[in-house]
């Protein structure tokens, strides 16, 4: 996937100016944005900015494409919710049981899927997926088709009222940045670059001697255990888990708001979920219309503008400086 | 074990079976389609799914709208689709073979949801019911162990036939040894004089149409639905990581197999007859990566 890319940093360089101002600039903006938009939307948008930020970790800078996030997602919604209703156990305990969800589970889907290449490991994942959603509409656990409804945000550490929507939006707030923290960290990493390299030339590193399998499996990993932070810290603001975001509709989901903001930059995803949770709000009146749209959005990114919005801003930039 | 034995009741295991059996024809027509278009487009085609949909689709439209029986829908329809499929890829996929094999796949979901999307607005997702089985094919026959319906016997053969045809033609025939050498080398094979963007375009149709003529098949005994491709196209794609891509009849032969497999266990195991092929796929990834048929790449 190696012309997929958008950002091409020199390793070992630290973070760049237009990277340190953007940064300042998102948060600064994310800081203020509760007093000028709806908390909840905003929150929306982090959780699904987390999500194709993780997912961005495997594409963007391993070139693996995943065809099955919605079940790292959606399980950790359901086992995050679980343990916060059913245990009674306080939310960031059953945020963190989300997170081990994703990482258990993209585990066992990298250990399987990463014995093919290309276009299968996108199938395989995208099976194993659904063997996941197959299991979730089984299962007593996930409610079936109500899915878990009603879970209470409960007090945070044991202090601070989630039930409070600004409460709730700072918590999801700090959760963004350590999820995107450490994405962040990583992809600038020695191991960052290693996976650059794979995506780049995968024989070509195998020969410098990496075991290329054993970065493709950590980062899959990790990628998948930041997808269930997001997926967990999703039912616990809209006190909801449900079949919805474990399907293959989601796992489509994901791959176009990364596609959408930009494969391979840091913000692109960022960008995406933003642009994305707008154009659905905007287009809820319009039903099912929504899966047109979307199949238009990727038939249109794929065949004109393939780095996605930041992407083709960073060129535009570049040409220009 | 012995619970299970006892329980053993022929009709309804060799019902489960043929059940079995029909769902392993529609998936060996389908994986033969992706197999055929991913040797000389190097495309998954996601869309594959949408297509068998629209086929189905397709002939009951030519039902209600024109009073046009099965075995005019059953040609009419896959026509239809392939024209749409050749089209299809005239005006999009030809413009990103040289990217990434990634991209194929993802243009191709924006297909598909595309028309399942505009399906699912216009016919709801409850579905329709095609109820134009031909006259020959009512009823049934008791075969002694089990009562087949005569239109379930009709689909199991003449899924084999077109399995087995399309074996012939691509590997007995000119045409087909063409189409194998421009899969191998497409500009060897054009300098020869021969024109291979038309061969391709020719075989997506043809991949599109054997799915529509899956879809039509499929329409008396399912509920024609817009969601009936996706459902599917992704069980498809575990058989086709289970055979491999590389061989035809290896897709033919995953594609019943793992119907008889997904019967079988819902006779026995009913709770995972949905999940049993995805398990099976695991299995053959720990133990053959590259699939049963498939050659180490």
């Amino acid at each position: 996937m190696a012309d997929m890319t958008a950002s091409r940093a020199a390793p070992g360089e630290g973070i760049s100016l237009t990277n340190k101002l953007v940064l300042a600039a998102l948060l600064a903006l994310l800081l203020v944005a509760p007093a000028l938009v709806y908390p909840i939307a905003l929150m929306k948008v982090l959780c699904f900015a987390l999500f194709a930020c993780a997912f961005n970790l495997v594409l963007g800078y391993t070139g693996l494409l995943s065809f099955g996030h919605a079940a790292f997602f959606g399980w950790a919604a359901y086992i995050g919710a679980h343990v916060i209703k059913v245990w009674g156990l306080p939310p960031e305990l059953g945020i963190l049981a989300g997170t081990a969800t994703g990482a258990v589970l993209g585990l066992g889907f990298g250990w399987l899927a990463i014995r093919r290449q290309g276009i299968y490991f996108a199938m395989v994942t995208l099976a194993l997926a659904q063997m996941m959603y197959f299991v979730a509409l089984e299962v007593p656990l996930t409610g079936g088709e109500d899915g878990i409804q009603a879970v209470p945000r409960g007090l945070l550490f044991g202090l601070i009222d989630l039930s409070q929507p600004y409460a709730m939006y700072y918590t999801v707030l700090a959760i963004f940045l350590i999820g995107f923290g450490i994405i962040y960290r990583t992809i600038h990493s020695p191991f960052g670059q290693v996976l650059k390299a794979i995506r780049e030339n995968e024989p070509r590193a195998i020969s410098l001697g990496y075991k290329v399998d054993q970065y493709k499996l950590l980062a899959f990993t990790l990628s998948a255990a930041l997808a269930g932070l997001a997926g967990a810290t999703k039912a616990v603001v809209f006190q909801l888990a449900s079949l919805t975001d474990v399907t293959w509709q989601m796992s489509g989901e994901v791959v176009l708001i990364t596609l959408l903001g930009g494969v391979g930059t840091v913000f692109g995803p960022v960008v995406g979920a933003a642009i994305w949770v707008l154009l659905e709000t905007y287009l809820s009146g319009v039903g099912s219309w929504v899966t047109v749209i979307q199949g238009t959005i990727f038939v249109i990114v794929v065949l004109t503008f393939r780095k996605g919005v930041v992407g083709e801003i960073g060129e535009l930039l570049r040409r220009r400086g | 074990m012995l619970q299970i034995l006892q329980h053993i009741s022929a009709p309804a295991l060799f019902g489960q079976l043929l059940l079995g059996l029909i769902n392993g024809a529609f998936y060996a027509m389908l994986s033969l389609g992706l197999a055929v278009i991913f040797g000389l487009l190097n495309i998954i085609n996601f869309a594959h799914g949408a297509l068998y949909m629209t086929g189905a689709f397709g002939a009951w439209l030519l039902l209600e709208k024109l009073g046009i029986g099965y075995w005019p829908a059953l040609i009419i329809s896959p026509l239809i689709i392939g024209c749409f499929g050749m089209a299809m890829e005239r005006l999009l996929l030809k413009r990103i073979y040289k990217l990434d094999h990634l991209y194929g796949l993802l243009l191709t979901f924006g297909v598909a949801l595309i028309i399942e999307g505009v399906f699912r607005n216009i016919y709801g997702v409850s579905g329709e019911a095609y109820d134009a089985t031909p006259d020959l094919f009512r009823g049934g026959v008791n075969l002694g162990f089990m009562y087949l319906p005569l239109y379930r016997g009709w689909v199991v053969v003449a899924s084999l036939v077109i399995c087995l045809g399309t074996w012939f033609a691509i590997e007995r025939t000119k045409l087909g040894a063409y189409l194998r050498a421009a899969t191998e080398n497409p500009q060897l094979v054009q300098a020869f004089g021969i024109n291979v963007p038309r061969m391709i375009t020719l075989t997506y149709g043809f991949g599109a149409a054997l799915a529509a003529m899956a879809g039509v098949m499929a329409a008396p005994i399912l509920h024609v639905n817009p969601i009936m491709g996706s459902d599917i196209i992704i069980v498809v794609f575990a058989v086709v990581v289970i055979g491999g891509m590389g061989s035809i009849l290896g897709a033919v032969i995953s594609g019943f197999g793992l119907g008889i497999v997904e019967g079988l266990t819902k006779y026995l195991y009913p709770e995972a007859s949905t999940t049993v092929i995805f398990v099976v796929m695991a299995i053959v990834l720990l133990v053959k990566p590259a699939g049963l048929f498939g050659k180490a790449s």
